[in-house]
Formats: C-alpha cells, structure tokens, sequence
C-alpha cells in the first residue's frame, strides 16, 4: 500500500496546492470589488464631509452647499422609533419560541419569521403603504419607522429564539429544581445567560435597517425640511442617497458620497459594537 | 385547592404547612406567557396581512388582465396596456448571471474561510466579509451608478463585444447603464451573504471528522473534497437558494443602474427593468388604479418567487438562518475546546 | 501542595532502539503554554503510556508527534520531535506524510458516517484516490487485525455510524492500520466505552505492539499500568517522570508522581 500511496503523493500535493490557490484566488477576486466600493466610500465621503453637511438642510436644486442635517435626524428618528416597536416584540415572541419549542404554535411561528425575513423589503413598504399612508391620507415618519419594525421583527426573533436555545436545559432544570417558576427561568437565567449575544444581535439587526431604503420611498417619503412631528414626511440619509444619486448634478452626487459615508460608518460601528458586546464577557 | 393528607407535614415539622397548589406567582407567570405568544403571534399576523393586502390590492389587475399579465411584453400605463414579462426576464437574467458569477467565488471563499486558506488569515478575511455583508444596498448602488456604469460603457462592454460578439448578450448599445451592470452589483452584493451562509454549513461538519481524515494522512483538500463537501453539499445548494433569494428581492441598487426601460431584447447590455425596481420607480407616481394593481400584482409574483424559494432553501437546511447565525457561532465557539 | 521540581525529569537510556523521540518541546494555544520543555523518548515496539490529571498537556503532547496541534487555530509548537532521528518539523517535511507513519486513533470514535464499514477501513486510500487491487482481502486482513473481522464481517456494507462504540473505535483503529504506519497514536481511546469494549482494546494493543510502536494518552491509571511498557507523568505541561511502568506504579521518585498515583489529586 505504502508504495501506492508514495505513487500518488505527488499528484495529491499538487492537488491540494491548486485547491489552496484557488480558495486564495477567490479571496482575492471577491475583496477587489467590495474594497473599491469601501475605499471609494472612505475617499469620496471625506471629500465632501463638511460641518455644514451636519448642520445645514438641502440647498434647492441649483444652490451649491447645504447639508444633510434632516436626513440625519430623520434615520435616527426612523431606526429609534423602529427598533422601540420592533425589538421588545421580538425578543418577547423569541423567547417565547425558545421556552415552548416544539408546540404546533411554534412551528408556525418560526416558519413565519423565517418567510417573513425573505419578503423582500419593497413589498413590505407596499404594504405599509397601503395600509396605514392611503388611510392617513400623508407620507409619516411613523409609517416609515412601523415598515422598517416589521422588518426587524422576524431578526430579532429568530436570533433570540437562537441564542436562548444554546442556553443549555441542565441550566433550566436546576432552575426548576430550586423551584423557581417558568417565567423567572425564561427572564433571570435564559434571558441572561444569552443576554450578551440578544443584545449583539439587536444591534445587528439595527444595522441591517439602517440601510433600508425601498420600503422608506413610499411611507416615509423624503422632506426638504425638518419634520415637525411623527406624522410628517421625513428625510433620510438612505432616501437621499438614492435620490442624490440619480440627479444629473455633481453636487449632489458628492453629497451622496458623503451620506454614504455617515452610513457606512453607523453601520461599521454597529457591527463592531455588537462584537465587542459578545466578546466582552469573555475578556474578563 | 386540595391537599393530599398524606403530603402535609406532621405535627412534629418545624415548619409551618406549606401548601403544594397553585402558588401565587402562577398569575404572573400565564400572564407573561400569553404575552410572549401574543408576540409570537404578531409575526404570524404580519405575514398574513403582508400576503392579504398584496393580494387584495393586485385582485383588480389579475381580474382585468388575467394570465396575459405574465405573457404580455408591452408595458404602457398610459393605455392600460400592461404586460410584466419584461420585469421577469430581467429579474430573472440579472439573479442569474449574477448567482453564476458569484457563486464559485463565494464557495472559494467559504472553503478558504472554514478549510483552506492559511490559519492567520481566516479571521480578518471572515470578518471583512461579514462586514460587507452589512453595507447597505443603496451603497452598492451609489459604487454602481457613478463608478462601474461608466467603466463598463468605456472599458468593459467594448472589450466583452470585441472578444465575445460572437454570442448576442455581449452586442449592442454600450449605455453604461443595464442588464449587465445591475447583474455586477447584484454579485458583488449576493458574495458576501452566500459566502458566509456556506461558511456556517461548512462549519457544522464535526471537526472530528476533519481531524480523522488529517490524521490518516489526507491533505486538507482531499478532506474537503471527500468528506466536507459530500457532507455539506445539500446546505450549500440552500445557501446559494437564500441568495437568489435575495437577488431577486434586490431593489435600490438594481433601480439605480438597470436603465429602466420595459424591454426584452437579448442583450445584457442593454437597458432593462426588474419587478422590484419597477415597483420602486413607478408605485410613488402611479395614478390609475389598473396601474397601481398591476405593480401590486408584481408584487404578489416577486412574494410568491421569494416564498417558493426560502421554503425550499430552509427545506433543505434548517441550519441556515441567515447572516445572523454568524452569532450564534460567536457565542459558542467550538474550537477553543481543544486547549 | 506540590513541592516544586528538584531535579530535571529522567530519560533513562531506553533498552531498545528509540523509534520518535521529544526533544525540548513546548507548545501553546494563542497565549496559553500547554507544553513546556519537554523531552521523551518512545522505544520501538513498546507501549508508552501518557498520564495525568486532565489539563495537563498530555492529548497536546501526542498531537504535536504526528503534527496534529498545527490544525488548531492559534497552535504553535516550539522545539523537536524526531521520527527515526529525523525531525518531523523540517522546512522540507510535508505534514501529510508524517501523518501516514504516525497514525493516530482519537479520544471519540470517528468514523465517517456517510462510509460503509469497508470503505472506513480503507478510508485513508479512499481520500487520496486510490483503489487497492483487492479492497476485499485488504479490509479482511486490516479488521482481523483489529480484531473486528468477526464482529462485522457480516456488516460490511452497512455505515460506519450503525456499529456500537467499541467496534467504532476498533474500526478506527483498524482505518489507521490499513496505512501501515510505524507508530500509533492513541489519545484516550477508551473514555467514551464500557468496561468490555475498553478491556477488548486494551487486548488489542498487546498484540499490536509486536508490529508498532504504540503512544497511549490515557486518564486511567490502571489501563496505563495494564497495557504500557513506559509511563510518563506530565502535569501542568511539564514531564514530572519517565521510566519503566513498574517502577512508575511501584516506586515513583517523585514525589508528585506518587501523589497522583495514589489518588491524592488530579
């Protein structure tokens, strides 16, 4: 055997090389283009960032200047209200999930959350539109803020429902055995013992709608101006990218580079918060 | 509530009689459970609305135009004359072209990440990947729009039509804008998602079983190709089902830099249009009722398509969740267990 | 409390030829030392028995000898193992055919379940490509000498996974024979069987050693004293001890050897 085996070797190592290369290549290919785009992101952005850009509204069309100050506030008014509807009733329906795992109701509801969080977000923002901004009568802050919630949902459920069910059982059954009731179980010792990561995947589910610009075009629409109250229309950064981009003027195409920017970077740090998040509890 | 006599303490007991029915924080605790399943009931709920109101708004169009709706390759809202098979072959080319061109790449990746690629290196790359994961669409797009658009008008489509003319998508107009550069941008976003889903399914083979094949003097391709991928191939084919998936549900950056235009002509060049870019460019300004269904009734296909393809894909693998299940790893490593 | 070492560990001249042999190895995980300094030799045809309390370095130890630490993210190794006075961490040495000389058997009974039984035993040719010219014969003269022939002769065909953990673990150690390496490695082969399928394998190495030079990590003070020819003591990633098992068991010279030994920790 051993002389076949020798006979073999060379051609296997050369094999496996050529595997290796390959797996490299591809490393390769796939960081050209997804660098270009962040470093084009990082030149551009800084190129067009200003103090005005924070603090000024939009120009109108023809006017050089002005900022994004609206939009700014108007993605953080969207994700906060958001993630206010979205993430206690997802953590709740999660761990919900996790405690009664394998009634008929559970099934249905995970593959709900599993469907839900393929529906494409344009069909989302549809439905939003079609029921709360045609019976309002207006474009809202709120409606932009309950699309972006449903898209939520289904993440921060099926990350906790996740997350609660690698708490181990032998953890719950000593919980049980010192008599502690089924809720206190699910809230001190599931909730806490895979708090760390629920609240990492939160964060990453923030992240994600951050970036959510379809279903914003028909609820939350855009604004020239500060929106006086929840139920105005209201600017974003993700709106304004997309509608910057498509406008034939220099100007605007480096204040949506700029934009781009900001939001990459709340992105990146939310990413980056919710590793540090999970890491914390080992480092100590 | 009625005790069994034999279960109370004797007289003797230093304690007083504890009674063994319901104890008073059982209120507290269905309460708190119907609280929960109220919100687990919540994402039921949303689908069924999401799937009611798509329906009910698309039920004029399906009525007035029947199954001609998806044969028909004229759209004019103007004269109620409305077709959507152009939105559905360019969904459908861009998710395919894109899917063929990111998936060997994403797979390279993958197995560089789980198997191949030197031990130092996994980590930071792993990490840059999931991280591109997360740049917003509309980014993409904005990169598409003002920069790979008119590299592909000046540089590429030209060299494509010169070297590959001979096949009818590489010829015609060189617009910058279409097919082509929303299939680009649909890859460079659908990498990220499929390398990392396959990164997950490639995780899950035991290490023991990498170990045994190693330790009989296997290489690790020999590995990969004989044990890990046999193993994993069935996941693998649900994360490349998630990310056509997601290619087709795809909607700013493909409306930035498809070219808009309702038309099937052949070429990947050319201008087109998708259902998802279709409904964000055309809903905001539909006036007629008839029109305002018919991208309803998009919709409702775009549902449908999705559905159909997140049902098989979770099929087929119940591990694969999503770019989320990244945490779940995170949270419970298993290769520290070796120290 | 441990006094500290006095004196450095022994490594008497063994009595037979030295077939690998430890020379200053240490070895980490990231940060974490497992392995300090460690230098051993293994005799030809002999059973070496590694012990000691868990967390000791002990499974570290034996994988480090077929380059199976390497594997781990942020494993490293520093110093020699030779393998017939060769060094197994030359520039030049590939992994893979160390590997084929020094096979080893793994704490968890793995055998590949996508794999009949047959195509276990021959597991290490199937993943390199080759089709013996008589896979029958060869799977028949690699399970008898596992002592499995019997058990699933009529189970050849059958997966790996379906046979009990006793004869799962025989079938790996049968998988690691059909290469015909020199040394065995085995890491706890017995931690996860009962007292009959652990009794079986300990049979099975008597007669093993006739054809190889055998490396046993074990927990099992006993099993070590049954089956090895050498012990060696390691706690906390150091050689506390090496000799002979009858002395090991009967008079230790250290006096931490002793105390685990005689059950006082670990």
């Amino acid at each position: 055997m051993r002389a076949e085996l020798d006979a073999a070797y060379s051609g296997r190592t050369l094999a496996a090389r050529a595997a290796t290369a390959a797996s490299c290549v591809a490393v390769a290919i796939a960081m050209v283009p997804l660098l270009a785009i962040l470093l084009y992101v990082a030149q551009r952005g800084l190129g067009a960032l200003s103090w005005s850009f924070f603090t000024r509204l939009p120009n109108p069309v023809g006017e050089s200047g002005g900022g994004m100050a609206n939009a700014i506030v108007g993605t953080l008014e969207l994700v906060g209200l958001a993630s206010l509807m979205g993430i206690p009733v997802g953590i709740a329906a999660g761990l919900f999930l996790a405690e009664y795992r394998t009634t008929m109701l559970t099934r249905v509801v995970r593959f709900s959350a599993d469907v839900l969080a393929g529906v494409p977000s344009i069909i989302v923002g549809v439905v939003v539109y079609a029921t709360v901004v045609v019976r309002m009568q207006h474009f809202s802050t709120l409606a932009g803020a309950l699309a972006l919630a449903v898209l939520m949902l289904p993440l921060v459920a099926r990350t906790t429902d996740e997350l609660a069910r690698t708490v181990p059982d032998s953890l719950r059954e000593a919980a049980l055995a010192l008599g502690a009731s089924r809720w206190r179980i699910a809230i001190h010792v599931v909730l806490r013992t895979a708090g760390p990561g629920i609240r990492a995947g939160c964060m990453l589910a923030v992240a994600r709608v951050c970036g959510e610009t379809a279903p914003l075009l028909f609820t939350a629409f855009n604004n020239r101006f500060w929106n006086e109250s929840l139920g105005d229309p209201t600017s974003s950064l993700q709106v304004q990218i997309f509608t910057y981009t498509m406008s034939p003027y220099d100007d605007w195409h480096a204040q949506a580079w700029a934009a781009a920017l900001v939001l990459v970077a709340i992105v990146v740090v939310l990413n980056l918060a919710a590793r540090r998040v999970l890491r914390g509890p080992k480092a100590a | 509530m009625n005790e069994p006599a034999a279960l109370t303490p004797s007289s003797r007991s230093t304690h007083a009689p504890r009674p063994l029915g319901e104890p008073s924080h059982a209120l507290v605790d269905r309460s708190l459970v119907a609280l929960g399943g109220g919100a687990a009931c919540i994402l039921v709920v949303v689908l069924a609305v999401v799937a009611a109101v798509v329906l009910d708004l698309a039920l004029p169009s399906v009525r007035a135009l029947g199954f001609g709706f998806v044969t028909g390759r004229q759209w004019d809202p103007v004269h109620g004359d409305l077709g959507a098979l152009p939105f559905l072959y360019g969904t459908v080319v861009t998710s395919l072209v894109a899917l063929t061109l990111a998936v060997p790449v994403a797979l390279g990746v993958a197995l560089f990440l789980t198997d191949l690629g030197p031990l130092p290196l996994r980590r930071p790359v792993a990490a840059l990947v999931e991280l591109l994961a997360a740049v917003p669409g509309v980014v993409y797009g904005l990169w598409a729009a003002i920069v790979l658009a008119p590299l592909l008008r000046t540089t590429v489509e030209p060299a494509l039509e010169a070297h590959l003319g001979f096949l009818p998508m590489f010829r015609g107009p060189k617009v910058g804008v279409g097919l082509l550069c929303a299939s680009l941008v649909l890859a460079v976003m659908i990498l990220p998602t499929i390398a990392s889903l396959s990164r997950e399914v490639l995780r899950a083979v035991p290490i023991e079983l990498r170990e045994g094949g190693l330790a009989l003097g296997a290489t690790r391709w020999d590995v990969v190709r004989r044990i890990v991928l046999p193993h994993a191939k069935q996941g693998i084919f649900g994360a490349i089902l998630l990310g056509f998936g997601r290619a087709v549900g795809e909607t700013m950056a493909v409306a930035m830099v498809v070219g808009s235009r309702a038309d099937i002509t052949g070429s990947l060049f050319s201008p087109g249009y998708t259902m998802s870019s279709v409904m964000a460019n055309e809903l905001p300004e539909a006036t007629s009722t008839l029109h305002v269904a018919a991208l309803a009734e998009i919709g409702l296909l775009l549902f449908a398509i999705t559905f159909a393809f997140n049902v098989a894909a979770r099929l087929l693998v119940s591990r694969v969740r999503g770019p989320e299940a990244a945490l779940v790893r995170v949270v419970t490593p298993r290769l520290e267990e070796h120290t | 409390m441990i006094p500290p070492r006095s004196t450095p560990p022994p490594s008497l001249p063994p009595p037979g030829v030295e077939k690998m042999r430890a020379e200053g190895l240490s070895a980490w995980f990231g940060q974490k030392r497992a392995l300090k300094d460690i230098t051993l030799p293994l005799v030809e045809h002999k059973v070496t028995a590694v012990i000691g309390p868990s967390g000791c370095g002990k499974s570290t130890f034996i994988r480090c000898l077929n380059r199976m630490h390497e594997v781990v993210p942020g494993a490293r190794s520093e110093g020699q193992v030779l393998l017939d006075g060769a060094s197994i961490f030359g520039r030049e040495v590939d992994p893979v055919r160390v590997r084929r000389r020094v096979g080893m058997v793994f704490q968890k009974p793995n055998p590949f379940p996508a794999m009949s039984v047959r195509d276990n035993v021959l597991a290490g040719l199937r993943l390199s490509g080759i089709t013996p010219p008589d896979p029958n014969r060869l799977a028949e003269e690699v399970l008898r000498q596992a002592a499995l022939w019997d058990d699933v002769k009529d189970a050849l065909d059958l997966p790996g996974g379906a046979l009990s953990g006793g004869q799962q673990q025989r079938l790996c150690i049968a998988r690691c024979l059909a290469l015909e390496p020199e040394v065995v490695l085995m890491d706890e082969p017995c931690s996860s069987l009962d007292p009959v399928a652990t009794a079986k394998i300990e049979d099975l190495i008597h007669e093993l050693r006739e054809r190889y030079t055998i490396v046993i990590v074990t927990h099992s003070m006993q099993q070590a004293a049954r089956v090895s020819d050498y012990t060696a003591f390691f706690y906390v990633g150091e050689l506390v001890e090496y000799d002979e098992a009858d002395v090991i068991f009967t008079k230790p010279s250290d006096p931490r050897t002793e105390d685990y030994i005689t059950g006082r920790f670990g």
